[in-house]
């Protein structure tokens, strides 16, 4: 268990970390009682995560689901604020992150910009919370005596296969899922995952209500198809560059028809839009009639 | 043409304003019957492939007739697969080497063109729609026609514009789209698919309804008129076959379905992993709530509106009534006399309020829901108006006390039939109403502002109508939540389903 290794005196033990996943605000471990071994790139064992199962996918959901309809009222302002929070939170960890990449095999001058690239991708979306709704939302000039407006709603729950890239993909999946209201439950399955379970601390800090953004470790094959034929997960954003994978996920989405999302990225460095948002929206037309 | 006044000898309604049985007692409508001199109908149409109409291959055809009299219209060819190639290959060629090169203002004037001749033979088409599908002559004349020249006019203006469509990209066509409509507004839905579709820069294949496929095909007249360039748009006829065909052709890059929940799965499973663009438009089961502060006289008018417009064959149709305890008995006894007068026959006649069930499939359908209905313990009224003795037809039909576990609760019927509920408060009102599988709309009656919006608001469902119902128009984007569908047509979101965002500059 060499992760942080810090330059120990010869007198004292290092305190090694239990790294726990992270659901409806809490970091319990798997209910399955099952690890994994994370594993440095020469395949020397770094620390050990949890290998969920198909029950911590459901308990996760329904953390998800609780805490969906409260963070979606809020504020536009208040959301910005706390995805602001949390850019603060990894700027101030920054050290922490980039020896957790360093250990997965990412170059010291590599992992100092992914943190920095990861931070300032909180920061844009921040500041995206309260500006989307204006730039898609519109109000139709329909050919009859009515006030018509289109607006976008979160989607609800969002699955999200994490991406490989530890930490700026990470963050790039769940940041706009949650600007705009929507809650995750996100999969790990990963080479690297530690930076993912240490992002939780990061969230658990960042007045992030509990249950918006759930993180679990373990294997795709277990957790992946559980997830996309769940009927209380309402889309899904699957980050793999495997056809196979999107396709076999999209077949048990059908079940409830999920609005599906795919995203075959490796490099995530410009993965960054509007647009990201808007995928986990849906249009909403209201008609009032106006008159007397 | 149906017999107008016919004879039935069914009991008199205590209210007969309207009702044409025969015994007049003076206060009845004279037969209205629109005139149809002026239509032309083909004893045999063929597909229209490459700008050509011409026989299916292996010369198939069925039948197309009219529900209000059982007779027979028109042959209709019927395309099989290789005929949907034919069409794929023709959009191909079009869209390569014609559609995607021409001038955006250009390919906009022939958008333009379908809509100002939808709009000069409007009244051929609304007669043509109530001959084949049996929906009212007033609604086909006051909505189906206009709304789709509307689409196609509303959609010309995008095609030189699409700079603005995805603000700071660029904006691309998709290539050929594949689309399949339902034959509850058949030309309605071939606007809602093509206008888009072409204004976008994609040429299209499009298989309308086999109950319903003549106004298409006399879409396909005009644009041969307007000299769209041959192959841009394809309409190819058949049955369910000939749909998946459409759907499933490999050389599609779009598809865009209208129809019941059920298929739209079959489509979204086959399209699993291709990365295909597609737009789903499914089933609903909306609720239309009236809060115990409606104007109950209006809220009445559109609970009628929303569930026997066009029969009841819409998918957004208001098929459960949650009215708030307070006011059940009131509202539920002023709708049984509102129905009273609903005039059921005849879709020729401008006096008729339901015509004709679109057909012996659909009518079947509905009667089985109705005796589910029974069965479960929901207590049926059905007005008391005669039905001509031919053709397809169902009365208005209430399911009173029924219970939100109940088939005729949570199935869409797409028929003249209303689930009615209570409720006590605005959460549970709204519970009930988001306690179906379906999410495409959904109706509110309160004169406060206020609850109208947060009820809106709390509704998941893509479209929302606060005191009134059933309203359309080419500017408002129209789809569902949940397994109503994926996608929206209808405005900038109906543009975006046609198009492609390049990467940012």
């Amino acid at each position: 268990m060499s992760e942080q290794r810090p330059a120990a005196a010869a007198d004292r033990l290092p305190v090694l970390k239990t790294h726990k996943v992270y659901v409806g605000g809490k970091f319990p471990r798997s209910e399955s009682g099952r690890f994994d071994r994370a594993l440095a790139p020469d395949g020397t064992p770094i620390a050990n995560i949890c290998r969920c199962s198909r029950k911590d996918v459901r308990d996760a959901v329904t953390a998800a689901r609780a805490a969906q309809a409260g963070w979606a009222a809020r504020t536009a302002y208040n959301r910005g604020q706390i995805l602001y929070r949390i850019a603060e939170m990894l700027e101030g960890r920054s050290g922490q992150f980039e020896a957790l990449l360093a250990v997965g095999g990412t170059a010291p001058d590599e992992a100092a910009a992914e943190v920095q690239a990861a931070t300032d991708r909180l920061l844009h979306y921040a500041g995206w919370t309260d500006k989307f709704q204006q730039v898609f939302s519109s109000v139709n000039p329909v050919a009859t005596s009515h006030f018509n407006f289109s607006i976008l709603e979160p989607m609800g729950v969002v699955g999200v296969l994490a991406p490989e890239s530890p930490l700026l993909g990470l963050v790039s999946s769940i940041a706009p899922a949650i600007a705009g209201g929507n809650t995750t439950v996100v999969l790990v399955t990963g080479s690297q995952p530690l930076p993912a379970t240490t992002f939780g601390e990061v969230l658990n800090s960042s007045d992030v209500p509990g249950g918006v953004v759930n993180i679990l470790t373990g294997r795709q094959d277990e957790m992946l198809a559980p997830l996309a034929a769940h009927r209380d997960v309402d889309a899904l954003l699957l980050c793999s560059p495997d056809p196979d994978v999107a396709r076999s996920a999209e077949i048990e989405a059908v079940h409830n028809l999920k609005r599906v999302a795919v995203r075959p990225h490796e490099d995530w460095t410009d993965i960054q839009s509007p647009y990201e948002i808007t995928d986990l929206q849906e249009v909403k037309t209201t008609w009032h009639p106006i008159g007397s | 043409m149906t017999d107008s006044t016919p004879s039935t000898g069914l009991t008199a309604p205590k209210l007969r304003l309207g009702i044409r049985d025969g015994s007049d007692d003076g206060w009845g409508y004279a037969p209205a019957p629109e005139s149809t001199d002026h239509v032309e109908l083909r004893d045999r149409y063929g597909l229209f492939i490459d700008g050509e109409f011409v026989d299916a291959g292996d010369g198939r055809t069925f039948e197309t007739a009219n529900p209000a009299t059982e007779e027979k219209i028109a042959d209709v060819a019927l395309a099989s697969d290789a005929d949907v190639d034919a069409a794929v290959a023709a959009a191909r060629r079009a869209y390569e080497e014609v559609w995607s090169k021409l001038a955006p203002r250009e390919r906009g004037k022939y958008v333009y063109r379908i809509a100002r001749v939808l709009q000069e033979r409007g009244r051929e088409l609304a007669i043509t729609e109530s001959l084949d599908g049996g929906k009212p002559i007033r609604e086909s004349r006051d909505v189906d026609i206009p709304l789709a020249a509307a689409h196609f006019f509303y959609y010309a203006g995008w095609a030189d514009k699409l700079d603005y469509a995805f603000p700071g990209r660029g904006a691309r066509a998709l290539g050929v789209a594949g689309q399949v409509i339902p034959w509850n507004f058949p030309l309605l839905m071939a606007a809602w698919k093509i206008a888009p579709a072409i204004a976008a820069g994609n040429t299209v294949v499009l298989k309308p309804a086999e109950t319903t496929p003549l106004t298409a095909l006399k879409l396909a007249e005009i644009i041969q008129d307007a000299c769209v360039p041959p192959g841009v748009v394809n309409i190819v006829t058949g049955a369910g076959e000939t749909g998946a065909a459409v759907v499933q052709h490999e050389d599609v890059d779009k598809v865009a379905f209208t129809g019941s929940t059920e298929v739209g799965k079959l489509i979204r499973r086959a399209l699993a992993g291709s990365g295909k663009h597609y737009t789903l438009e499914l089933g609903g089961k909306a609720a239309n709530l009236v809060f115990e502060d409606a104007a109950v006289d209006q809220a009445v008018e559109g609970i009628v509106n929303g569930i026997f417009f066009n029969q009841g064959h819409v998918c957004c149709a208001g098929s459960r009534l949650l009215v708030q305890e307070s006011v059940a008995d009131e509202v539920i006894s002023k709708l049984k006399d509102r129905m009273e007068t609903l005039i059921v026959g005849d879709p020729l006649d401008k006096n008729t309020d339901i015509g004709a069930i679109n057909s012996r499939a659909q009518l079947d359908k509905i009667e089985e829901y109705l005796e589910i209905g029974e069965e479960e313990g929901a207590e049926p009224f059905q007005t008391s108006c005669p039905v001509p003795e031919r053709g397809y037809w169902c009365r208005p039909t209430l399911f009173l006390h029924a219970a939100q576990s109940h088939r005729v609760v949570q199935e869409e019927i797409f028929g003249p039939v209303l689930a009615v509920q209570t409720f006590r408060t605005v959460d549970e009102g709204i519970a009930m109403a988001n306690n179906t599988p379906y999410g495409l709309s959904g109706g509110v009656w309160s004169d406060k502002g206020a609850k109208a919006f947060r009820v809106t608001s709390r509704i998941r469902a893509g479209v929302l109508w606060a005191n009134t119902y059933n309203k359309f128009d080419p500017t408002a984007p129209f789809g569902g939540y949940k397994e109503s569908g994926i996608g929206r047509e209808g405005g900038l979101a109906g543009l975006h389903a046609y198009l492609r965002p390049e990467a940012a500059a």
